[in-house]
């Protein structure tokens, strides 16, 4: 699904951002990337959205090699994906319902199916009831459930989730992750990028942690640290 | 609506005033293209009208036989250039000079010899109207011993010739100098509006939007305006067509053919100036 080789992303004034990286992540998988920042998390994630293209080695995402991409399959490639950041870019002129319909409208979907398809997402987390509020009248909780309804509609075999709950209070980061664990439990592999050990600690998940654009400890081949892990 | 054809005409509500400004420069350069045009079409026609009456001249030395004559005219008729050949005797030349120069008929009345020569007038047919043409048709008339002299509207022709090339030729001139102006400005709006919208262009690449897909809006955007901007131009020359005809020379505006090639010309203008500006832009956004 996922599969970083050797990897090394260097930038032209920022130096070595990531050192020799290599892990796999399977289909269906739920894994964390931790790590303070600037360890190199959204670096990562940034390859395998093809936002970025690896200096040297080898990354692979639904059997596209990121770093002999043509610059025309980008899209192809993060149509696949669903990706969510922690400050949501939602389009604040469009509804939640427009917002989600969007991805699809772009995506070149056929049009007498898109909305049956965003009201399925949008029940999905919770917000069938809100489809015609802008994102100003959601509360951040909200915002973040459009964006990932957003990053569903497409039906991703991968959804990457860079500091979803970074902007959130500790109700909305309970509720979001919640909907992310529903999410990983009908399939779909899920990456989160997070520095939240608490979030790490509640769920049996992958770990995998970054520290100045180097693995390590990845909790699928190293030995479980149980809470030796470092503070955040 | 298709969201190509609705994003495009979002972007003149987006931007009012700026479209606005693209759309005045466009018309702007065409219509100052187009007035060229105009007197470039008009001399045209005049010329077409001379090129019609142009007709050589041959003026027969006095004392010179009838049947000389009349031999000569089978001859000159004979040319493969030649529609008619009309003789005028020196009579029929004093009654025509009476006739059409009214402010010279007292004068002329009074005359006690007819000074007027008799003469024969040739006319070519219509695709031999032209310098290269007449020129030896002229020559070969002078070949005939009776003939004294001979004359022809060469100098007029290639006069008119040369103003509608240079009228052309300004105006192409003119018309591409502003041509370049509204590129730059369509460009400009362009990068303006890619920028306004440069969050929506990060989030529609992020969920798979493919490039052509983020830019044909921007396209049709310029290329809308430069339509609007041919019409407008077509209208405003229209106006100053319909101004001259009235107060001052009867003129002829364009066909519907060129008037096409001007909006032709404006949409092509606008297509090319949000070409060149929205690939560069689109990959800083």
């Amino acid at each position: 699904m996922i599969k970083f080789t050797s990897v090394f992303k260097a930038f032209p004034k920022g130096g070595l951002a990531l050192k020799d990286i290599s892990f796999h992540v399977a289909k269906g998988e739920f894994a964390f990337l931790t790590g303070h920042s600037g360890a190199g998390k959204s670096t990562v994630l940034k390859l395998i959205y093809a936002d970025e293209r690896p200096t040297g080695g080898e990354v692979r995402v639904s059997g596209f090699n990121v770093a002999e991409l043509r610059q025309r399959d980008i899209p192809m490639l993060r149509r696949r994906l669903g990706i969510v950041f922690q400050d949501f870019r939602l389009l604040e002129d469009r509804t939640a319902e427009e917002n989600v319909a969007f991805t699809l409208e772009v995506t070149g979907a056929r049009r007498n199916g898109i909305a049956a398809r965003v009201m399925r997402v949008l029940t999905q987390v919770g917000l069938a009831a809100k489809a015609q509020a802008y994102p100003r009248e959601l509360s951040g909780g909200e915002q973040q459930r459009v964006a990932i309804a957003r990053a569903l509609v497409n039906e991703p075999t991968v959804l990457l989730a860079d500091e979803p709950t970074g902007n959130l209070d500790e109700r909305a980061t309970r509720g979001v992750f919640q909907l992310l664990r529903d999410i990983n439990a009908s399939g779909t592999a899920v990456v989160m990028a997070t520095h939240d050990l608490d979030l790490v600690r509640q769920a049996p998940y992958r770990v995998i942690e970054l520290q100045e654009g180097a693995v390590v400890y990845d909790s699928a081949v190293d030995e479980p640290r149980g809470d030796a892990a470092p503070a955040s | 609506m298709n969201l190509t054809v609705r994003e495009a005409l979002l972007a003149f509500r987006r931007a009012p005033l700026l479209s606005a400004l693209s759309v005045t420069t466009i018309a702007f350069s065409l219509f100052v293209l187009s007035l060229f045009g105009l007197v470039a079409v008009n001399l045209q026609n005049a010329l077409r009208r001379v090129a019609e009456r142009v007709e050589i001249v041959a003026y027969v030395l006095p004392g010179t036989p009838a049947e000389t004559i009349t031999l000569a005219l089978k001859d000159i008729e004979a040319f493969p250039e030649v529609a008619a050949a009309t003789f005028v005797s020196e009579d029929e030349a004093l009654t025509r000079a009476k006739t059409e120069l009214v402010e010279f008929r007292d004068v002329l009345r009074e005359l006690e010899h007819n000074p007027l020569p008799a003469s024969i007038e040739v006319k070519l047919k219509p695709a031999f109207r032209d310098a290269e043409h007449v020129n030896p048709v002229a020559d070969r008339l002078r070949g005939f011993g009776f003939v004294d002299d001979v004359r022809f509207g060469r100098d007029w022709v290639e006069k008119l010739d040369r103003l509608r090339q240079l009228a052309a030729a300004v105006g192409i001139v003119v018309g591409a100098a502003f041509a370049g102006v509204a590129i730059i400005i369509i460009g400009t709006t362009i990068r303006m509006a890619v920028l306004q919208r440069s969050r929506e262009i990060a989030i529609m690449r992020l969920v798979g939007a493919t490039d052509g897909f983020v830019r044909r809006p921007f396209l049709l955007q310029g290329a809308m305006k430069g339509l609007l901007g041919g019409l407008v131009a077509v209208g405003l020359s229209y106006g100053a067509y319909a101004l001259i005809d009235r107060v001052l020379i009867q003129v002829s505006f364009f066909t519907h053919e060129q008037s096409l090639v001007i909006v032709g010309f404006g949409t092509l203008i606008g297509l090319m100036g949000s070409l060149l500006s929205v690939g560069r832009h689109l990959r800083r956004v």
